[in-house]
């Protein structure tokens, strides 16, 4: 294991994130109550996958500068671990809307339709359906040099597209979601309670870096795999 | 396939878990008894026990893979 500091440092602030996260005190909320533990786990898959999708791009930009099949496995992997970081906020929110947003009143079915309208759903929906598309995108092409050409110049406008779906038009559209108006609830200073905030910082950083740790992990399985074409 | 079928059991399970959850909005009810008497410590022990297994897994399969890139050159 070579580089390891950071390694350590990803599993003492992981294992630390799962100890206080479920013994520190939260602020008692109505609706919420304890699953507001979730800004834990939850936020941090999107913050992990936005970092991991920015590591893609920058190894894209790279590729089209150099034109080294190396920078292309790089940006391969970041993606593909960013998609798995998203489908996992996406699935872990569907888990916690369906708590805390279903409508008591109605039935289930009933609040879907409310909660399907939900432009933040909607808005990671098309952004991870626009990195599916990547991936079919690259290996449906069987030329190497092709496939890291227009994969990296795809991975540009997915990234760009990154932009209005989840940060920008969730913005301006009235949604359940926190974070409607005033930008990020998580990054607010005023806005997150300050117990959280002692677990919620260590949190992303912890779960940034496993995502960086498994997508280095893949990368050097597949440099390895490659290694004949690369030379 | 193999993935088509995951997805699909990932999707039921989603389907299963909206019915459930709808208590009284009103008050925060919190997890009190479960913190006064202790048992909180048993989801911790079992949820920090779960992510080491799953951290040593990643570390030996960081080590196998550094093993790899020394012997071949």
């Amino acid at each position: 294991m070579h580089k390891s500091w950071w390694k350590i440092l990803c599993v003492v602030l992981l294992i630390y994130t799962f100890i206080a996260g479920f013994l520190m005190d939260v602020p008692r909320l109505p609706a919420l109550s304890e699953t507001i533990r979730n800004l834990y786990f939850h936020v941090c898959m999107w913050f992990c996958m936005m970092i991991l999708f920015t590591g893609s791009v920058i190894y894209a930009i790279r590729y089209l500068r150099s034109n080294k099949l190396r920078d292309d496995i790089y940006s391969r992997q970041f993606a593909v671990v960013g998609i798995v970081f998203g489908v996992l906020g996406y699935a872990t929110g569907a888990i916690w809307m369906s708590y805390t947003w279903a409508d008591p009143n109605n039935s289930s079915f009933q609040s879907f339709n409310a909660v399907a309208r939900e432009p933040k759903l909607i808005g990671a929906a098309i952004a991870l359906l626009i990195y599916f598309a990547y991936m079919i995108l690259r290996d449906s092409i069987p030329d190497m040099d092709k496939r890291a050409r227009i994969s990296a110049v795809y991975n540009i406008f997915a990234y760009a597209l990154l932009f209005p779906t989840i940060w920008i038009i969730p913005r301006l559209l009235p949604s359940l979601h926190p974070g409607g108006e005033n930008g990020n609830p998580a990054l607010d200073f005023k806005d997150i309670d300050n117990r959280m905030r002692m677990v919620f910082y260590p949190a992303v950083i912890g779960w940034t870096l496993l995502g960086v740790w498994i997508t280095s992990l893949k990368i050097r399985l597949n440099l390895l795999k490659e290694k004949r074409l690369l030379q | 396939m193999r993935y088509l079928r995951s997805f699909l059991t990932l999707i039921g399970l989603f389907l299963l878990t909206t019915g459930y959850g709808q208590d009284d909005v009103n008050k925060a009810d919190m997890a009190d008894t479960m913190r006064s008497n202790g048992r909180i410590y048993v989801v911790v022990a079992v949820v920090v026990l779960i992510l080491i297994g799953l951290i040593l897994y990643l570390v030996r399969l960081d080590r196998k893979i550094s093993k790899m890139e020394r012997e071949k050159p």
